[in-house]
C-alpha cells in the first residue's frame, strides 16, 4: 500500500431524475392496486437505510388475482396476437428502457447499493440488449429448431433475486413474452422498485393489461406464486437451497420448471496468463456487484510457481478500489444489499478465519450508517474450508493453488455448483481442453462475467437447469416434447 | 421329437461389463403373458443398484471422451448384433408381451432401425444442439451439449424391447452411462440385449442392466447423490411424484413420465433431456 493515491472529488449521479412514488400497490391486470388484506413492507436503500417506499406485500389472494389476470391475457389476447405484433411490444419496450435508463440506473443504485458505473454500464443497457434480441425471436420462433409451429406454455410465474434486479426481469420477461406467454413476476422483497417502475414502462408501451403482473412480497408470495395451479411455467433464480424446494413442490406437476441456483465458480490463473490482465480478472470475478454475483469466480485457483506475484499484484489493485456511494460515479464497490446477507458474510468470513485461513483486506473506511464489506482475500484455504466449498455472495475471496492442469480441473471440479468458470492462460489449446474439462455452463477464458443476450446461461448439477439467453433460452417457454422438465 | 433335454438359461444382472447375481441372492418368476413360467430373474437390491451406479460412473470419463464417430461405431456395431439375435428377441417379446409372432417381429425390427437412427446422431447432435453466438465484444463464444454424467432409466413397463431401446439409446449416444431398470414384468428382452452389448464394443459400465422391482430399486436411483439425471417413464404416476421428490436432493434432471407411442418418430427430446449446454467465451485480438 506504499505510495499516494490520486483522490478524487465526490461525483455523485444526481437523485433529481427519480420520481418516486411515497407508496406502490401490485401492478396486475394493467394497474397498480392494493393487496387484498393490505399489508405492507418498507424498502431501504443499502447504503444509507434511508426508507425509499413503501411496497404492496402479496399474499394467496393477491398471486391468485395476478395469475388469473395472466391467464385472462394469454387466452384473450397474447396467444392470439401475430407474433409480429407481440415482438413489436417488446422492441417498444427495449426502446423505453433506452430512453429512461439514466433513471433505472440511479433507482437501481439507490435500492439494490450497486455502484452507478455498473448499473448505467452494464444492468440497464443489457437489459434493453434482452429486449431486443428476444423481440426479434416473436415471429421466427419455426426456424428455432423447436419443431414447425412452437407453442407458448400458458402463465408463467417468475421469482428473480436481489443482485441484478431488472437484469434478472430482463432474463424472465423477455423470452417468455416473446414465447407468447403472459407472467406473472414475483422481484425480491429488498430490491422491487425497477420492476415497479418496469410495471410503468409496460402501461407506457401500452402492453395489453395483464401480460405482465408484478407481485412484491418476500419468501411467501414466491411460494404462492410457484405452487399456484394455474401456472404452466415456474422459472427460478436464486439460492440452491430454495431451487430444490422448488423442485420438490412442483413434483408430479404438469409445469415445465427452470433453476438458475448458486455457484462457487473457479477462476483459474495459470502461469503464462499475462498478471496484470489476470488481476484485472480476478477483481472483476469476486468484486463485481460486490460479489453479488451467482456465477462469481469466488475460488481463485493459481499455479503455484506464480501464486506470490499474482497475490501481491491482487492485493497492490485491491488498494486502489474506492468503496462507499452506489450514487458516486467513481465507485468501484457499494454496499452489501441488506443486513441478513452482511451477516452471512460476515459469518462465514469468521469462519474462514477460524478454520485457519489467512484473511486480508485493505485499509478501507466503512461508512457509518448502511450494510458494508471491504472486499476480502483469503490465501492459504483449502479445499475442506467452507469458504472454499459454500457460496459467500460477497466480496470473499479464496485463494487456492495447484501445479498441473489436471490438478486445476479436479479442484475446480470439486464442487456440487457448476455454473461458470474461468481459465487465464496465453494458450489456446489450454484454453479449449480446460473448457472441455471443466463441469461448468459457462466458461469464460481471459475474461470473466461477461452476459450477452445472444450467449446461453445456466448450470451443471446443482447450479440448477434450463438456459436463459440465446436461441436456447427460448426452450424454457415453449411446449417441446415433453412437457416435463427442460434441459 | 427329440428327447434332449434343454439347457435353461440362468438370467443375471450386468454390471460394470460383468454378469453378477444379485447380491441379495435373490430371483423372481417372470411369466409369459397367460400367466406361465418363462424364468427366474434376479431380484435386484439397494446394493445392485449402487454398484451399478458406481460402474456407470467409473465408465463415465473413457465413454464421454470418445469421438463422436467412435460412439457412432460402436452404437451402429450394436445394431448389427441386434439384428442377429432377431429370432430370440421376437420369442422372448412374443411371450413377455403377448404378442402374435408378426407383431413382435414388428416391434424388434423397430427396435433395431431406431438403434440405428440414435446411433447416426452421435456425430450430430452437436451440430443441430450447438451454436455460434454473435456476442457484442471480441469474443468468439459458442455453446455445445455435453453429456449430463450417470442417468438412472426406469424402462417402460409395457414395451420391453422397443420401449428399451427407445429410452437407452438416446442417453447413451451422446456419452452418458447409465443404469437401467428393465421392465418388471417383461425383463427377458432386457437381459438379452444386455448379452448383445457385452459382446459388442460398448465399453463396461456403460449400460448397466437391472432386473427387479421398481417400488423397491427406483428410490434407491432417485435419491442417489451420484446419480445425474432420471427417466421416470417406467414409473406409475403415483410413484413418480415421490421419486421426482427425491430427485430433488441434488437436482436431478428429471424426465417425467408421459404415454408414449414407442413406434413413432421419437424426436430430439430423449437426447436433450440429458444434455447439459455449455457456454465457452474464448478472446478474439492478436
Amino acid at each position: 500500500m506504499a505510495g499516494k493515491k490520486f483522490t478524487y472529488a465526490p461525483a455523485p449521479e444526481s437523485r433529481a431524475i427519480l420520481d418516486l412514488r411515497s407508496s406502490y400497490g401490485l401492478f396486475i391486470g394493467g394497474e397498480f392496486v392494493d393487496s387484498i388484506d393490505g399489508r405492507t413492507f418498507k424498502t431501504i436503500s443499502p447504503a444509507t437505510e434511508e426508507v425509499l417506499a413503501e411496497v404492496t406485500e402479496a399474499g394467496e389472494a393477491d398471486v391468485d388475482r395476478a395469475v388469473q389476470a395472466a391467464r385472462r391475457a394469454y387466452e384473450r389476447i397474447w396467444s392470439k396476437l401475430a407474433p409480429r405484433e407481440r415482438g413489436k411490444y417488446l422492441y417498444r419496450i427495449a426502446r423505453i428502457v433506452q430512453e429512461r435508463a439514466r433513471e433505472l440506473a440511479v433507482l437501481e443504485s439507490l435500492d439494490n447499493g450497486k455502484p452507478i458505473r455498473e448499473s448505467r454500464d452494464v444492468d440497464i443497457p443489457l437489459v434493453a440488449a434482452y429486449f431486443f434480441y428476444y423481440a426479434g425471436w416473436a415471429d421466427k420462433l419455426p426456424y428455432a429448431g423447436f419443431g414447425p409451429d412452437p407453442r407458448p406454455l400458458g402463465v408463467a410465474g417468475q421469482v428473480i433475486p436481489w443482485n441484478f434486479p431488472l437484469l434478472m426481469l430482463a432474463w424472465k420477461i423477455a423470452p417468455a413474452l416473446a414465447c407468447g406467454n403472459t407472467v406473472v413476476l414475483k422481484p425480491a422483497e429488498t430490491t422491487p422498485l425497477t420492476a415497479l417502475l418496469f410495471a410503468e414502462i409496460c402501461q407506457q408501451a401500452d402492453l395489453p393489461p395483464g401480460v405482465v403482473n408484478i407481485v412484491t412480497g418476500a419468501g411467501e408470495t414466491g411460494r404462492a406464486l410457484v405452487e399456484h395451479s394455474g401456472v404452466d411455467k415456474v422459472a427460478f433464480t436464486g439460492s440452491t437451497e430454495v431451487g430444490k424446494m422448488i423442485a420438490r413442490s412442483t413434483a408430479g406437476s404438469k409445469k415445465k420448471v427452470t433453476l438458475e441456483l448458486g455457484g462457487k465458480a473457479a477462476n483459474i490463473v495459470f502461469d503464462d496468463a499475462p498478471i496484470d490482465q489476470a488481476v484485472e480478472g480476478i477483481v472483476n470475478g469476486i468484486f463485481f456487484n460486490q460479489g453479488h454475483v451467482c456465477c462469481a469466480g469466488s475460488r481463485l485457483l493459481v499455479q503455484e510457481n506464480v501464486a506470490d506475484i499474482v497475490v501481491s499484484s491482487l492485493k497492490r489493485r485491491l488498494g486502489t478500489l474506492r468503496l462507499g456511494d452506489p450514487l458516486d460515479k467513481n465507485t468501484d464497490v457499494g454496499a452489501i444489499n441488506s443486513a441478513e446477507q452482511l451477516a452471512r458474510i460476515r459469518e462465514l468470513s469468521d469462519v474462514g478465519e477460524e478454520e485457519g485461513a489467512e484473511r486480508w483486506s485493505p485499509p478501507c473506511e466503512l461508512p457509518d450508517r448502511g450494510f458494508w464489506f471491504p472486499p476480502t482475500v483469503f490465501t492459504g484455504v483449502t479445499q475442506a474450508h467452507r469458504i472454499a466449498r459454500e457460496e459467500i455472495f460477497g466480496p470473499v475471496l479464496s485463494v487456492l493453488t495447484f501445479r498441473t492442469p489436471a490438478e486445476a480441473v479436479e479442484k475446480a471440479n470439486n464442487t456440487p455448483y457448476g455454473l461458470s468458470a474461468g481459465v487465464w492462460t496465453e494458450k489456446g489449446s489450454l484454453i479449449l481442453w480446460m473448457a472441455n474439462q471443466l463441469r461448468a455452463g459457462v466458461v469464460w477464458a481471459n475474461t470473466f462475467n461477461r452476459f450477452d443476450p445472444t450467449s446461453p446461461f445456466g448450470g451443471y448439477k446443482e447450479s440448477g437447469f434450463g438456459r436463459e439467453g440465446g436461441r436456447h433460452g427460448l426452450e424454457a417457454y415453449l411446449a417441446t416434447g415433453n412437457r416435463g422438465r427442460d434441459v | 421329437m427329440s428327447d434332449r433335454l434343454s439347457v435353461r438359461k440362468t438370467y443375471k444382472l450386468y454390471v460394470g461389463g460383468k454378469f453378477p447375481r444379485s447380491e441379495s441372492g435373490r430371483s423372481y418368476e417372470v411369466t409369459d403373458a397367460k400367466g406361465g413360467f418363462l424364468a427366474n430373474a434376479a431380484l435386484a437390491s439397494r446394493k445392485d443398484a449402487r454398484d451399478a451406479v458406481q460402474a456407470a460412473r467409473k465408465a463415465l470419463p473413457e465413454w464421454s471422451a470418445a469421438t463422436a464417430y467412435n460412439r457412432g461405431q460402436v452404437l451402429y456395431r450394436v445394431a448389427e448384433l441386434l439384428e442377429g439375435r432377431r429370432g430370440q428377441f421376437v420369442a422372448e417379446v412374443a411371450a413377455g408381451e403377448g404378442l402374435t409372432t408378426r407383431k413382435a417381429e414388428a416391434a424388434v425390427d423397430a427396435a433395431t432401425d431406431r438403434w440405428v437412427w440414435y446411433a447416426g446422431w452421435a456425430d450430430k447432435i452437436m451440430q443441430v444442439q450447438g451454436s455460434a453466438n454473435p456476442v457484442a465484444g471480441p469474443y468468439f463464444d459458442f455453446s455445445i451439449p455435453e453429456p449430463t454424467g450417470v442417468v438412472a432409466v426406469l424402462a417402460p413397463q409395457g414395451s420391453s424391447l422397443l420401449g428399451l431401446v427407445s429410452v437407452v439409446a438416446p442417453v447413451i449416444v451422446a456419452g452418458n452411462t447409465c443404469v437401467v431398470l428393465a421392465s418388471e414384468r417383461a425383463p427377458l428382452p432386457a437381459v438379452t440385449l444386455s448379452e448383445v452389448l457385452a459382446t459388442s464394443d460398448l465399453p463396461g459400465g456403460v449400460v448397466n442392466l437391472l432386473t427387479g422391482r421398481v417400488a423397491e430399486v427406483a428410490p434407491w436411483l432417485a435419491s442417489h447423490m451420484d446419480v445425474n439425471a432420471i427417466d421416470l417413464v417406467g414409473a406409475g404416476s403415483d410413484q413418480a411424484i415421490d421419486l421426482e421428490v427425491a430427485a430433488a436432493d441434488n437436482l436431478k434432471r428429471v424426465l417425467r413420465p408421459t404415454d408414449e407411442d414407442w413406434a413413432s418418430e421419437p424426436g430430439l427430446h430423449r437426447m436433450l433431456a440429458f444434455l447439459e449446454t455449455k457456454t465457452v467465451w474464448h478472446p478474439i485480438g492478436v
